[in-house]
């Protein structure tokens, strides 16, 4: 069984003794425990089940590379499923639920699959699921989603919050091991800005575990000052709980800092996403150990040798009594000897390699242990805990020599640098063939906006295994960074360690060498998703040769480990598979994050009220005390009706047509753009920016107008107001403003740039209001303190002055067919000034209007939306608005395109009214039919519905479109089919419905 | 008539970083040839300042100027006069090609002050806001959030941040949350 | 994600600042052009693995347009340049040339 031991390990605060909960058992841990080592303190070994067959599962690794030990964490708001327990701190009264069983962790019936498992081998979903098709829908899917995800989603919103911070860093370094922290003293020293970060709590990686002395010194020590001289620094910043999360284009960064995970009472954020940008990054991540692939090797008590050392000397956690070591490297040896020393059983040490071990296994022997050269496992017998080890020949096939009882099996197969933030952002690799392992290609840095490396890895993660050697490294590594940005870096040779002499590594990929198919199918490679030796050979037989596609068709390194055990077993065995050198098949693709990160830090403060801004006029506070239904236009929020009490939408919006055109409506139209454009050349560059002539208006005088791209196509239209000699005011559709302007600007920047002309967005300076209807001038005059009458201020013109005292501009523009009045107020007067209007309107039976009603009114009259008559496929022609294009102008933008074949082409549908039969309302976007069908077997087309409105003024639907020849077939009837399957039939009509004279807007 | 109210009406949010809106503040914006004598002259007569240094602000109690692109000042007055002095401006200008607007309403403006204030604009704009980096009257037009905002820092450490009225709301919360959250020990 | 320097205001800000706009150096034509050109203005663009020149506007900053030269292949940025010209300055030319000699783009090299 796993237990604590007396000696308790060098983090844990045996004066702190916390109970959480684990599957509702009341558990027992300390201060400094992580959940992974408080569960194996107390016997709880099994901490999960595998994705595809459900095994039973236990931690086998002690940091951010496990693959097994996942839990849902927390409850209600705190929930969260798929948290690491190796990376989980232990606090006072955590509650974790184990996850991926039914019903229970211990029995799971999910377990079947297991027993299946020959007949579920690598692409068994992809070739099982694809016959016959109609069952894909009714029966596979339905049961695979049942089964399928990892932990269950929560249920309740997260109740912590999230921020962001950017931070501006020289050299930032990532990793607090002794070559983190010498790369960060290096660089701090010789004054640069640096940023230092370690993802778990402590410092010091595992020198401190391993017990390395450094300068002579416990490597314990020199960590505490080392860590105290950069905290002492102002230049320098350094963060625990804090991932390098991923390395992107230009020295941008993300670290994760995990604030309150240990202590979830604290106030604050949870998580804070550091970006970062660095001149210079040190990769100083260390290395992952790699599992040994032999049968059995997923049986909970089968854990990485450098885990049971960190378990040992950390948490004073022993992951059994006897505990069998399997190696092919030197570094196992020190877990047997700290196993050893720990008063703990080692019954044998199995090293493959056939030469054997170096000064570490002479240690060993020296101790009395027990060590065996040129040995493996066969298997590990036992189904929720180890119970025996077969001990047979690495070099034979399987053939037990001897069968040792053990509760625990420590394992190796050599250490693989964690290249992840070298590689994020395309620094290269190399696979060192002494070493077996891959390490950064210094040669082939990712390169930043210089065109040079900004990335450089320092110490294990450099391929360095030495502690020596690994601050040598890192001490180089620093400087050179420092160097690069600028600082004088200072010189002096790296302190030394005591090294003891290793023997090289042999490379095991199987174990034994000649393990048959019954020992490769119980050999686990990835042991989250269930990827086993045989399935990754099935792979490369059935063709799935590169890499990548051995990946996606077994799974393998597609769990939320993404690999970190896995991969580097699994592409040695393809190319053992295909035959060819390890390099040549190369790894998949390194992506960040390096694990995973919570979708609360990604999305930082933006969440609820801050979500995305949403523009408010200054006149938005009444349309909330209204009750308004709103509508989003851009990031507006414009009211689109205001109902009253018990009454729907649909009335509301009849209600405030009806009463417009009979009385006063009140519109909040401060979203409309206004630009002022300005300059000599003002009205030359009007000309080009509009179809029609703006040069020409004369001063207090307005005009409508329509912008094109310069493919031709509509893209806005507004009236414009000639100020003075040299200035004019632009009005833009509410989606346009920003637009516009920073259309008008392109083109004063980028082509005509001699033009003596400025632009100036004023939308935000003015609350506009639309006072609308027949008794319109009544009020304003009630108002008082300018002529609004006919005479002084005709229907396009506008003018400047006072209404009940405040400074107003009035245009006398209409949007809805009736007299109205536009008028421009500063927007810190907008309220005062709207709550004016209603209150002083009130006896002419003033009621405000919201968007829908706009688009009726104007629907009425014939008047087009852009957005609804245009969609980026249509040309003012279309329209009918031939008008409003000036054929005495040599160019405006827009002009060559619509000369174009295609553009002039007779047959391109044309706006007109349609009116329908039975007097229903046409629905939104359906198409006309016309005779015949076209090559896929649809109905051919001929027209399309732009706009579609009940009319509460004539008291039936009308509509506009875009119809073949439309114009020139006034009568004809065309049909408009329904989703039902049903059709409505409507006439070709003028698309003016309401007072086509335009008698009551110009009075 | 009614007196004109700020986008929050003066709201404050209280804390180790105080987040205020800073009332209605009068603001020109200006476009001209920075480089020209006449021009100089008007911003000198209406700002009471020289022409700013490229990213630069001098601004005091609510009088000034700030660097806002190579043709375009913003020219800061008190919120009554900004009407008098943007033609006053224009006055002087007469004959010059220039613009001079006033955008007093279209704006919202707010303070931020307090230990920590650039931390909490460091939550929201990537720029780098170390001591070291961004001084007094520095000016620094960016992202904030989800919107277009300008800040600068003047001599007592305060933080002033100019948004569109229509987004002020947006920005005072987004900040104030920043502020609420506390510390980050950076800077 | 990069980092541009925005020449007219001198900034150094990360690409959310910014706005992409597409192809550099482009020549209008307008009415009277011929079809051949005019489709070449409106729609044929360089797809250059390498050496290519782009329009940026500094959008959330000080709004003006400017030019960059940039690798597509290594996101270096040779330099940038205001927008006010008709083709890359020679010092940007002679930088690429230093780094990417034998480069050609449209008709400059």
């Amino acid at each position: 069984m796993s237990t604590r031991l007396q000696s308790k390990g060098r983090l844990v605060d045996t004066t702190q003794p916390m109970e959480f909960r684990f599957n509702g058992k009341r558990l027992k841990g300390y201060a400094g425990d992580t959940l992974a080592s408080a569960l194996l303190a107390n016997d709880q070994m099994l901490m999960g089940r595998s994705f595809k067959y459900h095994r039973p599962r236990g931690a086998v690794a002690s940091g951010a590379e496990e693959p097994n030990a996942l839990v849902n964490l927390g409850q209600g708001g705190k929930f969260e499923p798929n948290q690491r327990a190796t990376t989980t701190e232990l606090f006072e009264g955590l509650y974790a639920t184990s996850q991926n069983h039914w019903p229970t962790l211990e029995f799971d019936v999910g377990a079947v699959n297991a027993a299946l498992a020959r007949f579920l081998p690598a692409g068994f979903y992809y070739k099982m699921f694809i016959h016959p098709r109609p069952f894909w829908k009714y029966v596979y899917e339905p049961f695979i989603r049942q089964s399928a995800g990892l932990g269950k989603a929560p249920k309740e919103r997260d109740a912590d919050t999230y921020e962001h911070f950017y931070f501006y860093a020289d050299v930032m370094v990532i990793g607090g091991g002794i070559a983190g922290l010498t790369a960060a003293l290096e660089a701090g020293r010789a004054g640069a800005r640096v940023l230092l970060v370690e993802q778990t709590a402590h410092w010091g990686g595992r020198a401190v575990v391993d017990g390395a002395e450094i300068g002579g010194k416990p490597a314990e020590d020199w960590v505490a000052e080392t860590v105290a001289e950069l905290a002492a620094m102002d230049n320098v910043t350094i963060r625990a709980r804090t991932m390098g999360a991923g390395v992107y284009d230009h020295g941008f960064i993300l670290a994760y800092e995990r604030l309150t995970d240990h202590n979830p009472e604290t106030s604050g954020p949870r998580h804070r996403l550091w970006r970062v940008r660095a001149k210079q990054t040190i990769s100083a991540t260390g290395a992952i150990e790699r599992p040994l692939s032999f049968a059995g090797n997923d049986i909970p008590g089968v854990m990485l040798a450098g885990a049971v050392r960190d378990y040992l000397v950390n948490w004073g956690v022993s992951i059994g009594d006897r505990t069998v070591v399997v190696t092919n490297n030197d570094d196992a040896y020190r877990t047997a000897i700290a196993l050893h020393r720990a008063g703990l059983r080692v019954p044998a040490i199995l090293d493959a390699r056939a030469s054997g071990g170096g000064a570490l296994a002479d240690e060993a022997r020296a101790a009395g242990i027990r060590v065996e050269a040129g040995r493996a496992i066969a298997k590990v017998k036992g189904g929720k805990r180890v119970e025996a080890v077969e001990v047979c020949l690495q070099a034979g096939e399987g053939a037990v020599l001897e069968t040792i009882p053990c509760d625990a099996v420590a394992m190796s197969g050599g250490w693989s640098p964690v290249v992840h933030l070298w590689s994020h952002c395309g620094g290269k690799l190399l696979w060192d063939t002494e070493l077996a392992m891959f390490r950064p290609d210094p040669a082939r840095a990712p390169t930043g906006s210089d065109g040079l490396g900004f990335v450089a890895a320092a110490g294990t993660a450099n391929g360095h295994l030495g502690t020596s050697a690994v601050l040598a490294d890192a001490q180089s590594a620093g400087r050179a960074a420092a160097k690069a940005t600028g600082a004088k870096p200072k010189t002096g040779k790296a302190p030394q360690s005591n090294d003891a002499d290793e023997a090289p590594i042999e490379p095991v990929w199987l174990m034994p060498q000649g393990a048959g198919d019954a020992l490769r199918m119980k050999a686990w490679l990835d042991y989250q998703n269930d990827v086993k030796v045989s399935d990754v050979q099935l792979a490369a037989r059935e063709g799935y040769e590169s890499v990548e596609h051995a990946k996606r068709y077994t799974t393998l390194g597609m769990a939320t480990d993404q690999g970190k055990l896995s991969n580097i077993n699994g592409l040695a065995v393809l190319s053992g598979a295909l035959d060819q050198a390890i390099p040549v098949t190369g790894t998949t693709t390194f992506r960040p994050p390096y694990t995973p990160i919570s979708m609360g830090a990604i999305g930082g403060s933006a969440r609820d009220g801050l979500f995305q801004p949403i523009r408010k006029t200054p006149i938005y506070g009444y349309h909330v005390d209204q009750n308004a239904d709103f509508e989003p236009v851009g990031h507006w929020r414009r009211p689109y009706t205001y109902p009253r009490s018990a009454e729907t939408v649909h009335d509301a919006v009849n209600r405030e047509v009806v009463n417009t055109r009979a009385n006063i409506g009140l519109l909040d139209a401060s979203t409309l753009g206004k630009l002022i454009v300005k300059g000599p050349d003002a009205g030359r560059f009007l000309d080009m920016m509009y179809t029609n002539m703006m040069s020409n208006l004369a001063i207090g005088k307005c005009r409508y107008g329509l912008m094109c791209s310069e493919n031709g196509f509509l893209s806005d239209d507004g009236v414009v107001a000639r100020i003075d000699e040299d200035t004019w005011l632009c009005h833009t559709t509410t989606g346009g403003a920003d637009r516009i302007h920073a259309w008008m600007e392109d083109w004063l920047q980028c082509e005509w740039w001699d033009w003596k002309v400025y632009v100036a967005n004023v939308t935000e300076q003015y609350a506009q209001v639309a006072v609308v209807g027949p008794k319109a001038r009544k009020l304003l005059e009630k108002l008082g303190g300018m002529d609004v009458s006919k005479e002084t201020l005709p229907f396009m013109q506008w003018a400047d002055g006072t209404l009940g005292g405040f400074p107003v501009r009035v245009y006398r523009i209409s949007f809805s067919g009736e007299l109205s009045y536009e008028i421009a107020v500063p927007a810190s007067l907008g309220r005062a000034f709207w709550d004016r209007l209603v209150a002083d309107g009130e006896e002419f039976g003033l009621m405000p209007y919201g968007t829908e009603c706009l688009h009726i009114l104007r629907a009425e009259k014939g008047f087009i939306m852009i957005g609804d008559e245009t969609d980026g496929t249509v040309i003012p022609q279309d329209l009918g608005l031939n008008w409003a294009i000036s054929k005495k102008k040599d160019d405006y933008l827009g002009k060559r395109a619509q000369e174009r074949e295609h553009m002039v082409d007779p047959k391109r549908w044309k706006l007109v009214g349609l009116e329908t039969l039975d007097g229903s309302v046409i629905p939104d976007g359906a198409y006309a039919v016309a005779a015949g069908k076209n090559a896929n077997g649809q109905r051919n087309t001929e027209g399309r519905v732009t706009s579609t409105y009940y009319s509460a003024t004539l008291k039936r639907g009308i509509a506009m479109g875009l119809i073949l020849n439309g114009p020139d077939r006034m009568g004809d009837v065309v049909e408009f089919p329904k989703v039902d399957g049903t059709s409505v039939k409507a006439k070709i009509v003028d698309q003016v419905f309401y007072d086509k004279a335009g008698e009551k807007q110009d009075v | 008539m009614s007196e004109p109210v700020s986008f929050y009406k003066g709201r404050v949010a209280k804390g180790d970083v105080t987040v205020t809106d800073a009332g209605l503040q009068g603001m020109i914006t200006l476009r001209g040839d920075l480089s020209n004598a006449k021009v100089k002259a008007a911003v000198k007569k209406v700002a009471k300042v020289a022409v700013p240094a490229q990213r630069k602000a001098e601004v005091t109690d609510g009088r000034g100027a700030a660097w806002m692109s190579p043709d375009e000042l913003l020219i800061l007055v008190p919120y009554a006069e900004a009407e008098a002095a943007a033609a006053d401006l224009s006055a002087a200008l007469a004959g010059q090609h220039h613009l001079a607007v006033n955008v007093s309403d279209a704006r919202a403006y707010i303070r931020v002050e307090g230990q920590g204030a650039r931390e909490v604009l460091a939550k929201n704009a990537p720029v780098d806001l170390s001591p070291a980096a961004f001084a007094a009257k520095d000016f620094r037009r960016t992202r904030m959030g989800q919107a277009a905002a300008a800040l600068w820092l003047d001599d007592t450490g305060a933080f002033h941040v100019v948004c569109f009225r229509s987004v002020g709301d947006y920005l005072f919360d987004l900040l104030a949350q920043s502020a609420k959250d506390g510390p980050v020990g950076v800077f | 994600m990069l980092t541009l320097t925005c020449p007219c205001c001198g900034v150094s800000g990360e690409e959310t600042e910014f706005h992409a706009g597409g192809e550099a150096h482009l020549k209008r034509y307008g009415p009277g052009s011929s079809d051949n050109d005019f489709e070449g203005y409106l729609f044929m663009r360089e797809n250059p693995k390498g050496v290519h020149f782009e329009r940026w506007r500094h959008v959330y900053g000080c709004g003006k347009w400017f030019l960059a030269a940039r690798c597509t292949a290594t996101l270096e940025v040779f330099g940038t340049y205001p927008a006010q010209t008709t083709e890359p300055p020679q010092d940007i030319k002679d930088k690429i040339t230093a780094k990417r000699p034998g480069w050609s783009w449209r008709d400059f090299a």
